[in-house]
């Protein structure tokens, strides 16, 4: 979407549409470990970040574990189910 | 028996009734996971679309291996079940098939590299998600405290030791960054 160069305002959508996120919810099947494993594999976080998430999806039900637009928010809970995970997307 | 790496290579000796196992899961996997029916349209049967709607699963292990994306937007559920559904099915039989593939009848050694251990990892990842839903696993679930009577008895102590498989192979391997290979 290209704008009038004069006018250099903010998007209003952009500025009214929240971000969405990817949450991890937490189940009793998955290896703690595989958990950070995927975390890592999939979002390129270190070893400390992952085993962070990992542990608030563990001791709190759920985490964020990326937010983005709608659209790279689907795109994320496609790979987390396509690694076993159970995720869903959400605006923040 | 576990997954071990030597000399760079991440191996297991399984036996006889460890690859029974595996295969029987695999073949119950394969089974479960059939692409439902595509549409007349010759596109979107081409692309791996259902024409209509793909309702949610009833089968709760179905459920739990293909879940819905939004928590409180049917519709919102529908349509991105509609557009990943075919491909998640996909995965998942390419997993169970290749290992299904790998296991030596009778025993033996499996070797894996890179692909083959997510191929695994994926795999021992649904058939534990698979006997633990129906199981109706907790964090608390003890196989230790069932009676060797009990009826959940052997599928418990299968559903501990694939978790103990599938932590070794873990142990073996460091991920991947985002972007290297498949």
């Amino acid at each position: 979407m290209t704008r009038p160069a004069q006018l250099e305002r903010p998007d209003v959508e952009e500025v009214l549409d929240r971000p969405w996120v990817a949450i991890v919810w937490n189940d009793p099947v998955n290896l703690m470990s595989y958990v950070t494993h995927v975390l890592m594999e999939l979002f390129g976080y270190s070893r400390d970040k992952a085993t962070q998430l990992m542990l608030a999806v563990h001791h709190e039900g759920k985490a964020a574990v990326s937010n983005g637009t709608r659209e790279q928010m689907e795109a994320d809970v496609a790979r987390l189910h396509g690694k076993g995970l159970w995720a869903t997307l959400q605006q923040d | 028996m576990r997954f071990t790496r030597h000399r760079g290579a991440v191996r297991a000796d399984l036996d006889a009734v460890e690859v029974q196992v595996l295969a029987d899961l695999a073949e119950q996997l394969l089974t479960l996971v059939e692409p439902p029916e595509v549409s007349d349209d010759p596109l979107a049967a081409l692309v791996g679309l259902s024409g209509a709607d793909v309702p949610p699963p009833q089968d709760p292990v179905l459920s739990r291996l293909l879940p819905d994306a939004y928590r409180d937007d049917v519709d919102a559920a529908a349509d991105f079940r509609r557009y990943t559904d075919g491909e998640l099915r996909a995965r998942k039989r390419a997993d169970a098939q290749h290992v299904l593939a790998s296991l030596p009848e009778g025993g033996g050694r499996v070797q894996l590299d890179r692909d083959a251990v997510d191929r695994w990892l994926g795999f021992l990842n649904d058939v534990r998600l698979a006997l633990g839903t129906v199981l109706e696993v907790t964090e608390e679930t003890d196989p230790d405290q069932l009676a060797e009577d009990d009826p959940a008895y052997q599928a418990l102590h299968v559903y501990a030791w694939l978790g103990w498989l599938q932590e070794s192979l873990l142990s073996c391997v460091e991920p991947r960054h985002p972007g290297q290979g498949g």
